[in-house]
């Protein structure tokens, strides 16, 4: 099977892609999804308010999704779902496996746009036993908004970013009462209203606790907590682990493809480009994690990129100047290899920090500055920085100059 | 009420039970296998470290050295019949000490000892020739060819598989209150009812001290449970080593083993950790940690590479280090406890030797299972054609593949029973893509449901 562009993953990126690159005639689009339909996290999410950016309205995550896969195929998208993208190989060229079996599509170009994860339990290091009931949010909204089925009466949910609080209207809205919110900082990471939320529902959140220890043979019987007054346990008959976002990256990885250990995933130049001749990434694939209009906009972005490199339009990755970060208050910079501006490309850095900081954010070449702007920095915000509209020459080095 | 009479009634699903009753279904004789969990393999046999050994450092002289010989012999002569997979990848074991290099020479001696004759003394260079991300700072070992991987759950899925389709039964959830010898038979009362058996076998493992002291009202042993953590790292790490990575064992334990899976992994463990509780087997992060940084230490390559899981297992050790298998056919009863970690590797072999303890002669099977290709060097369900769709796209683990799980001749009961059959969440997203599908997918279909019923969401 022989298509034009092949998108790996229909979720807001892959769909506005797909929708893009048929408004700009750019051949033969297939959307590839693993899932039995298109839309990705959006479609599991019953609640967060979506499609302003988008469509210049709010919509539920159900409806959103659809829109986005509606506009695809609008525009002439094939999408396949139930299809798993296996393997990528140069060509490109993609192994698939879906329903029927196993087959390759060679590509043209290829926009990988498998978005992203929750960190598993192993990956948070929690001790104890492995009952049934520890699932992430992903797992938890399928299993409620999808199958209507309940997985629990009464969990614990681990974190506080927004998804955190995504989850727990989604245990509201499943009947489950949750024993409490446990986050390992000192405050509440996600901002009001979802911060209100806890109060609101009288669910009791600990701030600076770790879950120690799940226990429970077959089914979660309980948490200990390590608080700042102790050990204490907690009983409860389910965990929710939510947040702590990483790539989905997998495939890159099988493929040996060059990844970014501050983001976990693949290193990008300006126009989005990765792995190898043809292969382009987009969406929440890039780093942990973005809202969905975010996505979206990247998935338009690209599309604009990748047709021009069907025209031959774009130049030799091989110019391209790595960003070197010269601050261990940056968590990560993207793009991470730098061109001169053209069709479809990164026009701002995004950076995220690793602890709170406050200075001049700098792009430097030798001694010329090239952009900076002052930030005052938290772990959980992203922070843009304009990129310049002229060519590039020589390292560029990204710092902050501290004045906390 | 009663149930009907069976020649023999096994205490235990493990692998040993499996084992034993697929060799008494073979010969003939009516079996059932009664198992207190909702699935079978759901106590020692969870967790272990998934290799066939060929007994090279097992006590000289033993029945264990002995049961692990034929055992070994066995599976290699009938896996293919199965599709069960060998990964005779072999064994490296290591030097990093002056002691241990001293050590070297009378482990060797009593693998010649034990019929392991093909083991081969290497010096550092040729280590490193064999094992190129070995560290530089090891100083001499040997290799044993026969060392293999497998796996574990399939190999004693198979056997179950192939005892029903000679005959047995299997009961889950039917754990042994109480028993009663009359003259030719036993009374046996079960939380899944009453069953009568001339002859009752003891493979309880955790539970064998418990078990046998209800069969015979004495407390001849005492298990006293040995927990072993494992960490296991994702696909890209396994192709650091080729070999299975074993050091130069102590009088107490087989120590920390570095070795891939046959599901393209790689794990490091087990630890060897007494604990009073034979049920519970945790997970401590400290320990975890240590796991990680001694497969560092052993393959250096290793500490750049995620870690997708961690599991523990506990061992059925008792007071004693031998196997306690023992047999009082006038009262119809055979006791096979303390078989530690080399039950996956011996449990034919201790089938073999209950029969000829009942003076059967081994009979040809009639039936042969075959197993769903699960390890990585064969062809996948989903490289397939009509395999309905992926599911678990970590395993890459198809629709027909769970479907063939639920309706296999002793059916997934639980999400873990499942997992066993198929590897569906067990690899690095640990749920996050797949176990909304699974919960649709097994709805009304476990003894132990993945939820706790309907919803009205949304």
């Amino acid at each position: 099977m022989q298509t034009d562009v092949a998108i790996i993953g229909a979720g807001p990126a892959g769909l506005a892609a797909a929708a893009e690159l048929g408004r700009l005639g750019a051949g033969r689009v297939v959307v590839i999804e693993r899932d039995a339909v298109p839309g990705g996290i959006p479609r599991h999410c019953g609640h967060s308010p979506f499609g302003m950016r988008e469509f210049r309205r709010i919509m539920g995550g159900s409806a959103y999704a659809a829109r986005l896969a509606h506009e695809a195929r609008a525009a002439g998208a094939e999408i396949l779902c139930s299809m798993s993208a296996t393997a990528l190989f140069d060509g490109p060229l993609l192994e698939l496996s879906g329903p029927e079996g196993r087959f390759m599509l060679d590509a043209r170009c290829v926009l990988l746009a498998t978005g992203t994860r929750e960190s598993s339990r192993i990956q948070r290091m929690i001790g104890g036993t492995k009952p049934g009931g520890v699932m992430p949010t992903g797992a938890l909204q399928g299993i409620v908004h999808l199958n209507h089925q309940i997985p629990f009466r009464r969990p614990v949910i681990l974190g506080t970013e927004l998804v955190s609080f995504s989850a727990l209207l989604t245990c509201r809205q499943a009947g489950a009462r949750p024993a409490a919110m446990i986050e390992a900082g000192p405050a509440i990471l996600a901002r009001a209203p979802a911060a209100l939320l806890p109060r609101v529902m009288g669910v009791p959140v600990h701030l600076d606790t770790r879950i120690a220890a799940i226990h429970g043979r077959d089914r979660v019987a309980g948490v200990t907590l390590d608080t700042p007054r102790g050990m204490t346990d907690l009983d409860c008959d389910g965990v929710v682990l939510t947040g702590a976002f990483r790539s989905e990256a997998a495939l890159l990885a099988a493929a040996g493809a060059p990844r970014d250990a501050g983001t976990s995933g693949p290193v990008i130049d300006s126009f989005g480009r990765c792995f190898a001749p043809g292969y382009f990434a987009a969406g929440n694939l890039l780093r942990p994690v973005e809202t969905a209009g975010a996505c979206w906009a990247e998935g338009k972005r690209a599309a604009r990129a990748i047709h021009a490199f069907l025209g031959g339009a774009l130049p030799d990755p091989a110019s391209a100047h790595p960003v070197q970060i010269a601050s261990d208050a940056i968590r990560y910079a993207l793009p991470q290899l730098l061109l001169a501006p053209g069709p479809g490309s990164h026009d701002q850095l995004q950076l995220r920090v690793s602890r709170p900081v406050r200075g001049m954010l700098q792009l430097r070449q030798g001694e010329t500055i090239l952009a900076s702007r002052h930030i005052n920095a938290r772990p959980e915000r992203r922070v843009m920085l304009p990129l310049p509209a002229h060519a590039l020459n020589g390292p560029l080095i990204l710092t902050i100059e501290d004045s906390t | 009420m009663s149930g009907p009479v069976y020649d023999i009634a096994i205490i235990g699903a493990g692998i040993v039970g499996c084992a034993i009753a697929r060799r008494f279904a073979i010969d003939g004789a009516r079996v059932i296998l009664l198992e207190k969990a909702h699935d079978v393999l759901d106590g020692a046999s969870k967790g272990n470290s998934a290799i066939l050994h060929t007994g090279f450092d097992a006590p000289p002289g033993t029945l264990e050295l002995d049961c692990i010989r034929d055992g070994r012999a066995e599976y290699l002569a009938i896996h293919q019949r199965m599709n069960l997979p060998l990964d005779a990848c072999g064994a490296l074991v290591l030097a990093w000490t002056e002691d241990e290099e001293a050590a070297l020479p009378a482990l060797m001696a009593q693998a010649r000892a034990n019929g392991v004759t093909d083991v081969e003394a290497l010096d550092k260079a040729a280590l490193l020739a064999a094992e190129p991300q070995l560290s530089p700072h090891v100083r001499a070992g040997f290799r044993v060819p026969g060392e293999a991987l497998i796996d574990p759950w399939s190999a004693a899925h198979a056997y179950l598989y192939q005892a029903i389709a000679h005959g047995a039964e299997l009961r889950c959830r039917a754990e042994l209150t109480g028993a009663e010898r009359h003259a030719d038979h036993w009374s046996l009362a079960t939380t899944a009812g009453p069953i009568e058996a001339g002859l009752v076998v003891n493979a309880a493992g955790l539970w064998g001290d418990h078990v046998d002291k209800i069969l015979t009202g004495n407390a001849r042993f005492d298990i006293r449970p040995r927990k072993g953590q494992f960490v296991v790292f994702d696909k890209p790490a396994a192709s650091l080593a080729r070999h299975i990575l074993l050091p130069v064992p102590t009088k107490t334990t087989k120590g920390v083993v570095v070795c891939r899976t046959v599901f393209g992994n790689l794990l490091v463990g087990p630890t060897a950790e007494e604990q009073p509780d034979r049920d519970i087997a945790a997970l401590v992060p400290e320990t975890l940690e240590r796991l990680r940084e001694t497969g560092a230490r052993i393959l250096p390559a290793l500490a750049g590479h995620e870690v997708t899981a961690a599991y523990a297992g506990l061992r059925p050790a008792t007071e004693e280090k031998g196997y306690r298998i023992d047999a009082d056919l006038s009262l119809g009863r055979i006791t096979v406890g303390g078989i530690r970690s080399t039950g996956l590797s011996a449990a034919l072999g201790i089938a073999r030797h209950l029969g000829q303890l009942c003076g059967i002669t081994p009979a040809e099977p009639k039936h042969w299972p075959d197993m769903p290709p699960l390890s990585q060097d064969v062809t996948r369900d989903w490289q397939t054609a009509g395999h309905g769709g992926i599911v678990c796209h970590c395993e890459l683990v198809t629709s027909r593949e769970i479907e063939a799980a639920l309706t296999a001749p002793a059916p997934a009961h639980s999400l873990a029973g499942l997992k066993r059959r198929t590897r569906v969440t067990m690899g690095r997203c640990q749920g996050f893509g797949c176990m909304a599908a699974l919960a649709r997918l097994t709805d009304g279909r476990f003894t132990q449901p993945m939820t706790c019923g309907d919803g009205d969401a949304d």
